[in-house]
Protein backbone atom coordinates (compact mmCIF):
# COMPACT_ATOMS: atom_id res chain seq x y z
CA UNK A 1 0.00 0.00 0.00
CA UNK A 2 1.43 3.34 -1.04
CA UNK A 3 2.08 5.74 1.82
CA UNK A 4 -0.32 8.69 1.98
CA UNK A 5 0.46 12.16 3.23
CA UNK A 6 -1.84 14.68 4.82
CA UNK A 7 -1.32 17.86 2.88
CA UNK A 8 -2.74 21.26 3.67
CA UNK A 9 -2.93 23.47 0.59
CA UNK A 10 -3.78 27.14 0.60
CA UNK A 11 -5.40 27.96 -2.74
CA UNK A 12 -6.99 31.28 -3.69
CA UNK A 13 -7.29 32.19 -0.03
CA UNK A 14 -8.97 28.93 1.02
CA UNK A 15 -7.34 26.12 2.96
CA UNK A 16 -7.86 22.57 1.76
CA UNK A 17 -6.81 19.33 3.43
CA UNK A 18 -6.14 16.35 1.22
CA UNK A 19 -4.62 12.93 1.67
CA UNK A 20 -2.42 12.01 -1.27
CA UNK A 21 0.59 9.90 -2.20
CA UNK A 22 3.89 11.80 -2.45
CA UNK A 23 3.93 11.38 -6.19
CA UNK A 24 0.69 13.37 -6.67
CA UNK A 25 1.64 16.26 -8.94
CA UNK A 26 0.37 19.62 -7.74
CA UNK A 27 -1.49 20.01 -11.06
CA UNK A 28 -3.34 16.74 -10.38
CA UNK A 29 -4.01 17.66 -6.76
CA UNK A 30 -5.64 20.90 -7.89
CA UNK A 31 -7.72 19.24 -10.61
CA UNK A 32 -8.58 15.85 -9.13
CA UNK A 33 -8.49 16.35 -5.38
CA UNK A 34 -9.68 19.96 -5.16
CA UNK A 35 -11.77 19.89 -8.36
CA UNK A 36 -10.25 23.17 -9.45
CA UNK A 37 -10.19 22.22 -13.11
CA UNK A 38 -9.28 25.68 -14.38
CA UNK A 39 -5.63 24.71 -14.25
CA UNK A 40 -5.03 22.77 -17.47
CA UNK A 41 -2.51 20.01 -18.04
CA UNK A 42 -0.93 19.94 -21.48
CA UNK A 43 2.52 18.42 -21.86
CA UNK A 44 2.99 17.43 -18.23
CA UNK A 45 6.72 18.02 -18.36
CA UNK A 46 7.07 21.75 -18.00
CA UNK A 47 7.25 22.80 -21.64
CA UNK A 48 3.78 24.08 -22.59
CA UNK A 49 2.90 26.34 -19.66
CA UNK A 50 -0.83 25.49 -19.58
CA UNK A 51 -0.62 24.44 -15.90
CA UNK A 52 1.14 27.61 -14.75
CA UNK A 53 -0.08 28.79 -11.35
CA UNK A 54 1.26 31.34 -8.89
CA UNK A 55 3.18 29.95 -5.92
CA UNK A 56 3.71 32.73 -3.40
CA UNK A 57 3.07 35.08 -6.30
CA UNK A 58 5.64 33.59 -8.67
CA UNK A 59 4.52 31.83 -11.87
CA UNK A 60 5.33 28.15 -11.44
CA UNK A 61 4.58 24.98 -13.41
CA UNK A 62 2.07 23.00 -11.33
CA UNK A 63 3.11 19.82 -13.19
CA UNK A 64 6.70 20.22 -11.95
CA UNK A 65 5.83 20.33 -8.27
CA UNK A 66 4.47 17.70 -5.95
CA UNK A 67 1.48 18.57 -3.79
CA UNK A 68 3.44 17.56 -0.68
CA UNK A 69 6.09 20.17 -1.54
CA UNK A 70 3.49 22.93 -1.80
CA UNK A 71 2.56 22.94 1.90
CA UNK A 72 2.99 26.34 3.45
CA UNK A 73 2.86 28.15 0.11
CA UNK A 74 0.10 30.47 -1.02
CA UNK A 75 -1.24 29.23 -4.35
CA UNK A 76 -3.23 31.21 -6.89
CA UNK A 77 -4.93 29.45 -9.79
CA UNK A 78 -6.89 30.93 -12.67
CA UNK A 79 -10.01 30.62 -10.50
CA UNK A 80 -8.42 33.17 -8.18
CA UNK A 81 -8.02 35.83 -10.87
CA UNK A 82 -11.63 36.99 -11.01
CA UNK A 83 -12.66 39.96 -8.94
CA UNK A 84 -14.39 39.40 -5.59
CA UNK A 85 -17.79 40.06 -7.25
CA UNK A 86 -17.10 37.32 -9.80
CA UNK A 87 -16.49 39.61 -12.77
CA UNK A 88 -13.41 39.24 -14.96
CA UNK A 89 -10.04 40.50 -13.78
CA UNK A 90 -8.08 42.90 -16.01
CA UNK A 91 -6.08 40.20 -17.81
CA UNK A 92 -9.18 38.09 -18.40
CA UNK A 93 -11.08 41.15 -19.65
CA UNK A 94 -8.22 41.99 -22.04
CA UNK A 95 -8.14 38.43 -23.42
CA UNK A 96 -11.85 38.69 -24.18
CA UNK A 97 -11.57 42.12 -25.80
CA UNK A 98 -8.51 41.22 -27.90
CA UNK A 99 -9.65 37.74 -28.89
CA UNK A 100 -6.60 36.35 -27.11
CA UNK A 101 -7.90 32.80 -27.18
CA UNK A 102 -9.55 30.37 -29.54
CA UNK A 103 -9.82 26.89 -28.05
CA UNK A 104 -8.85 28.24 -24.63
CA UNK A 105 -6.78 25.29 -23.50
CA UNK A 106 -3.60 27.28 -22.92
CA UNK A 107 -5.42 30.33 -21.54
CA UNK A 108 -5.25 29.62 -17.77
CA UNK A 109 -1.45 29.46 -17.95
CA UNK A 110 -1.26 32.69 -19.91
CA UNK A 111 -3.61 34.48 -17.49
CA UNK A 112 -1.62 33.56 -14.39
CA UNK A 113 1.73 34.30 -16.05
CA UNK A 114 0.59 37.71 -17.31
CA UNK A 115 -1.05 38.62 -14.00
CA UNK A 116 2.29 38.18 -12.24
CA UNK A 117 4.18 39.76 -15.14
CA UNK A 118 2.13 42.95 -15.03
CA UNK A 119 2.41 43.11 -11.26
CA UNK A 120 6.21 43.15 -11.64
CA UNK A 121 6.20 45.37 -14.75
CA UNK A 122 2.92 47.34 -15.03
CA UNK A 123 3.93 49.16 -18.26
CA UNK A 124 5.71 46.64 -20.50
CA UNK A 125 7.11 47.60 -23.88
CA UNK A 126 5.99 45.54 -26.87
CA UNK A 127 9.16 43.42 -26.60
CA UNK A 128 8.66 42.96 -22.86
CA UNK A 129 5.05 41.93 -23.47
CA UNK A 130 6.29 39.29 -25.94
CA UNK A 131 8.95 38.12 -23.53
CA UNK A 132 6.39 37.86 -20.74
CA UNK A 133 4.54 35.09 -22.61
CA UNK A 134 7.60 33.43 -24.18
CA UNK A 135 7.33 30.41 -21.88
CA UNK A 136 3.74 29.54 -22.81
CA UNK A 137 2.61 27.69 -25.90
CA UNK A 138 -0.58 28.46 -27.84
CA UNK A 139 -1.40 26.46 -30.95
CA UNK A 140 -4.40 28.52 -32.09
CA UNK A 141 -3.85 32.24 -31.99
CA UNK A 142 -0.41 32.81 -33.44
CA UNK A 143 0.30 34.88 -30.31
CA UNK A 144 -0.42 38.28 -31.90
CA UNK A 145 -3.68 38.75 -30.04
CA UNK A 146 -2.18 37.41 -26.82
CA UNK A 147 0.55 40.05 -26.95
CA UNK A 148 -2.14 42.65 -27.69
CA UNK A 149 -4.03 41.36 -24.65
CA UNK A 150 -0.95 41.84 -22.45
CA UNK A 151 -0.75 45.45 -23.57
CA UNK A 152 -4.51 45.96 -23.19
CA UNK A 153 -4.47 44.41 -19.71
CA UNK A 154 -1.73 46.85 -18.71
CA UNK A 155 -3.99 49.67 -19.98
CA UNK A 156 -7.01 48.43 -18.05
CA UNK A 157 -5.02 47.98 -14.85
CA UNK A 158 -3.43 51.41 -15.33
CA UNK A 159 -6.83 53.09 -15.84
CA UNK A 160 -8.18 51.38 -12.73
CA UNK A 161 -5.18 52.43 -10.66
CA UNK A 162 -5.63 56.02 -11.85
CA UNK A 163 -9.36 56.20 -11.16
CA UNK B 1 2.90 10.44 -17.41
CA UNK B 2 2.83 9.90 -13.66
CA UNK B 3 5.88 9.22 -11.49
CA UNK B 4 6.33 5.76 -10.02
CA UNK B 5 5.67 5.56 -6.28
CA UNK B 6 8.46 6.79 -4.00
CA UNK B 7 8.93 7.41 -0.31
CA UNK B 8 9.04 11.09 0.59
CA UNK B 9 11.28 12.64 3.22
CA UNK B 10 11.31 16.30 4.13
CA UNK B 11 14.22 16.82 6.52
CA UNK B 12 14.65 20.04 8.49
CA UNK B 13 18.45 20.05 8.51
CA UNK B 14 21.23 19.06 6.13
CA UNK B 15 22.42 16.43 8.60
CA UNK B 16 18.97 14.80 8.55
CA UNK B 17 18.96 14.95 4.76
CA UNK B 18 22.36 13.23 4.59
CA UNK B 19 21.11 10.58 6.99
CA UNK B 20 18.03 9.98 4.83
CA UNK B 21 20.24 9.59 1.76
CA UNK B 22 22.74 7.34 3.53
CA UNK B 23 20.05 4.84 4.46
CA UNK B 24 18.74 4.47 0.91
CA UNK B 25 21.17 3.96 -2.00
CA UNK B 26 18.42 4.63 -4.54
CA UNK B 27 17.40 8.06 -3.23
CA UNK B 28 17.45 11.41 -5.00
CA UNK B 29 17.55 14.96 -3.68
CA UNK B 30 14.61 17.16 -4.69
CA UNK B 31 15.47 20.86 -4.84
CA UNK B 32 13.70 22.85 -7.59
CA UNK B 33 12.70 19.70 -9.42
CA UNK B 34 12.51 21.40 -12.82
CA UNK B 35 14.73 18.71 -14.37
CA UNK B 36 14.03 15.89 -11.94
CA UNK B 37 10.21 15.92 -11.99
CA UNK B 38 9.98 15.51 -15.80
CA UNK B 39 12.41 12.59 -15.55
CA UNK B 40 10.17 11.05 -12.88
CA UNK B 41 6.97 11.72 -14.83
CA UNK B 42 8.43 10.13 -17.95
CA UNK B 43 9.73 7.33 -15.73
CA UNK B 44 13.24 7.78 -16.99
CA UNK B 45 14.10 7.81 -13.30
CA UNK B 46 12.34 5.95 -10.49
CA UNK B 47 14.15 6.55 -7.21
CA UNK B 48 12.88 4.69 -4.14
CA UNK B 49 13.03 7.84 -2.02
CA UNK B 50 12.94 11.56 -2.65
CA UNK B 51 14.66 13.75 -0.07
CA UNK B 52 13.00 17.15 -0.39
CA UNK B 53 15.44 19.80 0.87
CA UNK B 54 12.98 22.69 0.42
CA UNK B 55 12.17 22.67 4.13
CA UNK B 56 15.77 23.23 5.23
CA UNK B 57 16.21 26.83 6.37
CA UNK B 58 19.19 28.96 5.37
CA UNK B 59 19.97 27.32 2.04
CA UNK B 60 18.64 30.09 -0.19
CA UNK B 61 21.46 32.53 0.51
CA UNK B 62 23.55 34.45 -2.02
CA UNK B 63 26.75 35.73 -0.41
CA UNK B 64 29.58 37.89 -1.72
CA UNK B 65 32.97 36.59 -0.59
CA UNK B 66 35.78 39.11 -0.08
CA UNK B 67 39.07 38.83 -1.95
CA UNK B 68 40.65 37.21 1.10
CA UNK B 69 38.47 34.11 0.52
CA UNK B 70 39.50 32.18 -2.60
CA UNK B 71 40.21 35.47 -4.36
CA UNK B 72 36.64 36.64 -3.95
CA UNK B 73 33.42 35.65 -5.65
CA UNK B 74 29.85 34.70 -4.89
CA UNK B 75 28.56 31.71 -2.98
CA UNK B 76 25.10 30.53 -3.97
CA UNK B 77 23.14 28.29 -1.60
CA UNK B 78 21.42 25.08 -2.67
CA UNK B 79 17.93 26.59 -2.53
CA UNK B 80 18.71 29.88 -4.28
CA UNK B 81 16.36 29.89 -7.27
CA UNK B 82 17.74 30.83 -10.68
CA UNK B 83 15.44 33.87 -10.64
CA UNK B 84 16.93 35.15 -7.37
CA UNK B 85 20.50 34.66 -8.60
CA UNK B 86 19.65 36.35 -11.89
CA UNK B 87 18.08 39.32 -10.07
CA UNK B 88 20.96 39.73 -7.62
CA UNK B 89 22.89 42.99 -8.07
CA UNK B 90 25.74 41.49 -6.05
CA UNK B 91 26.11 38.58 -8.43
CA UNK B 92 25.94 40.87 -11.47
CA UNK B 93 28.66 43.11 -10.03
CA UNK B 94 31.00 40.36 -8.84
CA UNK B 95 30.64 37.85 -11.70
CA UNK B 96 28.58 39.17 -14.62
CA UNK B 97 28.93 35.91 -16.58
CA UNK B 98 26.48 34.27 -14.17
CA UNK B 99 23.48 36.48 -15.08
CA UNK B 100 24.54 36.57 -18.75
CA UNK B 101 24.19 32.78 -18.85
CA UNK B 102 21.22 32.53 -16.48
CA UNK B 103 19.03 34.61 -18.77
CA UNK B 104 19.30 31.69 -21.22
CA UNK B 105 18.25 29.05 -18.67
CA UNK B 106 14.78 27.90 -19.74
CA UNK B 107 11.99 30.44 -19.21
CA UNK B 108 11.26 32.81 -16.34
CA UNK B 109 8.63 30.46 -14.92
CA UNK B 110 11.10 27.58 -14.71
CA UNK B 111 13.73 29.90 -13.21
CA UNK B 112 11.29 30.82 -10.44
CA UNK B 113 11.49 27.28 -9.09
CA UNK B 114 14.68 25.75 -10.47
CA UNK B 115 17.86 26.16 -8.44
CA UNK B 116 21.30 27.08 -9.73
CA UNK B 117 23.07 24.53 -7.55
CA UNK B 118 20.60 21.85 -8.59
CA UNK B 119 21.34 22.60 -12.21
CA UNK B 120 25.08 22.35 -11.52
CA UNK B 121 24.92 18.89 -9.96
CA UNK B 122 22.28 17.62 -12.40
CA UNK B 123 25.33 17.72 -14.69
CA UNK B 124 23.49 18.13 -17.97
CA UNK B 125 26.02 18.93 -20.70
CA UNK B 126 23.26 20.86 -22.49
CA UNK B 127 22.78 23.19 -19.52
CA UNK B 128 24.31 26.63 -19.18
CA UNK B 129 25.47 26.80 -15.57
CA UNK B 130 27.82 23.77 -15.52
CA UNK B 131 29.76 25.39 -18.37
CA UNK B 132 29.91 28.69 -16.50
CA UNK B 133 31.22 26.98 -13.35
CA UNK B 134 33.79 25.03 -15.38
CA UNK B 135 34.99 28.06 -17.34
CA UNK B 136 35.38 30.20 -14.22
CA UNK B 137 37.08 27.43 -12.24
CA UNK B 138 34.39 27.46 -9.56
CA UNK B 139 33.47 24.69 -7.17
CA UNK B 140 30.62 22.98 -5.36
CA UNK B 141 30.59 22.33 -1.63
CA UNK B 142 28.96 19.05 -0.66
CA UNK B 143 28.05 17.49 2.66
CA UNK B 144 28.01 13.76 3.36
CA UNK B 145 28.34 11.40 6.32
CA UNK B 146 32.08 12.20 6.52
CA UNK B 147 31.46 15.94 6.61
CA UNK B 148 31.95 18.63 4.00
CA UNK B 149 34.26 18.68 1.02
CA UNK B 150 34.79 20.99 -1.91
CA UNK B 151 34.68 19.60 -5.44
CA UNK B 152 36.36 21.81 -8.05
CA UNK B 153 34.39 22.10 -11.30
CA UNK B 154 37.23 20.33 -13.11
CA UNK B 155 36.49 17.20 -11.06
CA UNK B 156 32.72 17.55 -10.90
CA UNK B 157 31.59 16.35 -14.31
CA UNK B 158 32.19 12.68 -15.02
CA UNK B 159 29.78 11.81 -17.86
CA UNK B 160 26.33 12.53 -19.27
CA UNK B 161 24.11 13.57 -16.32
CA UNK B 162 26.78 12.18 -14.00
CA UNK B 163 28.61 14.15 -11.34
CA UNK B 164 31.27 13.02 -8.91
CA UNK B 165 28.99 13.47 -5.89
CA UNK B 166 28.51 10.28 -3.88
CA UNK B 167 24.93 9.05 -3.49
CA UNK B 168 24.84 10.15 0.15
CA UNK B 169 26.19 13.64 -0.48
CA UNK B 170 24.19 16.83 -0.91
CA UNK B 171 25.40 19.90 -2.75
CA UNK B 172 25.15 22.67 -0.18
CA UNK B 173 26.41 25.61 -2.21
CA UNK B 174 28.36 26.64 -5.28
CA UNK B 175 31.21 29.12 -5.54
CA UNK B 176 31.61 31.33 -8.62
CA UNK B 177 34.96 33.19 -8.61
CA UNK B 178 34.82 36.96 -9.10
CA UNK B 179 35.63 38.49 -12.44
CA UNK B 180 39.24 39.74 -12.34
CA UNK B 181 39.67 43.48 -12.95
CA UNK B 182 41.41 42.90 -16.29
CA UNK B 183 39.02 40.26 -17.55
CA UNK B 184 35.95 40.13 -19.79
CA UNK B 185 33.17 37.60 -20.31
CA UNK B 186 30.45 36.80 -22.84
CA UNK B 187 27.77 34.19 -23.37
CA UNK B 188 25.81 33.19 -26.46
CA UNK B 189 23.80 30.23 -27.57
CA UNK B 190 21.79 29.09 -30.55
CA UNK B 191 18.47 27.40 -29.80
CA UNK B 192 15.56 26.56 -32.08
CA UNK B 193 13.25 28.52 -29.82
CA UNK B 194 14.04 30.97 -27.05
CA UNK B 195 14.22 29.02 -23.77
CA UNK B 196 14.85 25.64 -25.41
CA UNK B 197 18.00 23.67 -24.79
CA UNK B 198 20.73 25.14 -26.96
CA UNK B 199 21.99 23.32 -30.04
CA UNK B 200 25.34 24.83 -29.08
CA UNK B 201 26.22 27.44 -26.50
CA UNK B 202 29.52 29.12 -25.69
CA UNK B 203 30.88 31.19 -22.84
CA UNK B 204 34.14 33.14 -23.11
CA UNK B 205 36.57 34.44 -20.53
CA UNK B 206 39.42 36.70 -21.65
CA UNK B 207 42.00 38.02 -19.22
CA UNK B 208 44.80 40.50 -19.77
CA UNK B 209 45.62 43.16 -22.33
CA UNK B 210 44.90 42.36 -25.99
CA UNK B 211 47.77 40.61 -27.75
CA UNK B 212 49.57 37.30 -27.63
CA UNK B 213 49.73 37.30 -23.84
CA UNK B 214 45.97 37.48 -23.39
CA UNK B 215 44.39 34.43 -21.83
CA UNK B 216 41.37 33.27 -23.88
CA UNK B 217 39.18 30.40 -22.71
CA UNK B 218 35.86 29.24 -24.12
CA UNK B 219 33.42 26.76 -22.56
CA UNK B 220 30.87 24.85 -24.63
CA UNK B 221 27.49 23.32 -23.88
CA UNK B 222 25.60 20.78 -26.00
CA UNK B 223 28.78 19.88 -27.87
CA UNK B 224 30.22 17.00 -25.81
CA UNK B 225 28.99 14.63 -23.10
CA UNK B 226 30.31 16.94 -20.39
CA UNK B 227 30.81 20.71 -20.19
CA UNK B 228 34.04 21.35 -22.08
CA UNK B 229 36.49 24.24 -21.75
CA UNK B 230 39.21 24.86 -24.33
CA UNK B 231 42.17 27.23 -24.06
CA UNK B 232 42.46 29.44 -27.11
CA UNK B 233 45.17 31.77 -25.82
CA UNK B 234 47.50 32.97 -28.56
CA UNK B 235 45.23 31.79 -31.41
CA UNK B 236 44.75 34.25 -34.28
CA UNK B 237 41.24 35.72 -34.55
CA UNK B 238 40.36 34.02 -37.82
CA UNK B 239 41.52 30.61 -36.55
CA UNK B 240 39.58 30.55 -33.27
CA UNK B 241 36.79 28.27 -34.50
CA UNK B 242 39.10 25.70 -36.08
CA UNK B 243 41.38 25.74 -33.04
CA UNK B 244 38.38 25.05 -30.81
CA UNK B 245 37.17 22.22 -33.07
CA UNK B 246 40.61 20.61 -32.89
CA UNK B 247 39.84 19.98 -29.21
CA UNK B 248 36.14 19.13 -29.57
CA UNK B 249 34.18 16.31 -31.15
CA UNK B 250 30.65 17.64 -31.78
CA UNK B 251 28.02 14.94 -31.45
CA UNK B 252 25.05 14.29 -33.74
CA UNK B 253 21.49 13.93 -32.45
CA UNK B 254 17.94 14.49 -33.69
CA UNK B 255 18.30 18.24 -33.22
CA UNK B 256 21.47 18.87 -35.20
CA UNK B 257 24.04 17.05 -37.30
CA UNK B 258 27.65 16.97 -36.17
CA UNK B 259 28.60 19.16 -39.13
CA UNK B 260 26.01 21.78 -38.18
CA UNK B 261 27.19 21.75 -34.57
CA UNK B 262 30.77 22.23 -35.79
CA UNK B 263 29.64 25.23 -37.80
CA UNK B 264 27.89 26.67 -34.73
CA UNK B 265 31.10 26.17 -32.76
CA UNK B 266 33.03 28.15 -35.40
CA UNK B 267 30.52 30.99 -35.43
CA UNK B 268 29.88 31.19 -31.69
CA UNK B 269 33.56 30.91 -30.75
CA UNK B 270 34.47 33.95 -32.82
CA UNK B 271 31.42 35.79 -31.53
CA UNK B 272 31.89 35.20 -27.80
CA UNK B 273 35.62 35.91 -27.86
CA UNK B 274 34.94 39.19 -29.65
CA UNK B 275 32.13 40.06 -27.21
CA UNK B 276 34.26 39.22 -24.17
CA UNK B 277 36.99 41.54 -25.48
CA UNK B 278 34.43 44.30 -26.01
CA UNK B 279 33.12 43.69 -22.49
CA UNK B 280 36.64 43.96 -21.10
CA UNK B 281 37.39 47.09 -23.11
CA UNK B 282 34.19 48.80 -21.98
CA UNK B 283 35.45 48.58 -18.42
CA UNK B 284 38.90 49.88 -19.29
CA UNK B 285 38.35 52.97 -21.43
CA UNK B 286 41.87 54.18 -20.62
CA UNK B 287 43.32 51.52 -22.95
CA UNK B 288 41.54 52.94 -26.00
Amino acid sequence: MEELHDVRLSVNGHTHEIRVPARRLLSDALRHDLRLTGTHVGCEHGVCGACTILVDGAPTRACLMFAVSAQGSEITTVEGLTRPDGSLGPVQQAFMECHGLQCGFCTPGFLTTITAGLRDNPTPTHDEARDMVAGNLCRCTGYQNIVKAVERAAEIAGEEAAS
Amino acid sequence: MKPAPFAYRRPGTIAEAVEALAGEPNAKVLAGGQSLVPLLSMRLAAPATLVDINGIPGLDTITVLPESENGGGVRVGALARHAAVLASDDVRRVQPLVPLALSHVAHATIRNRGTTVGSLVHADAAAEMPVVLSLLGGSVEVEGPAGRRTIPASELYVGPLESSLHHDEIAVSAFFPALAPGAGVAFEEIARRHGDYALVGAAALVDGAPGDGQSVKVGYLSVSDVPTVVDLSGVADDELGEAALAQLDPAEDIHASAAYRAQLVRVLTARVVRSARVFRQAQRPEEL
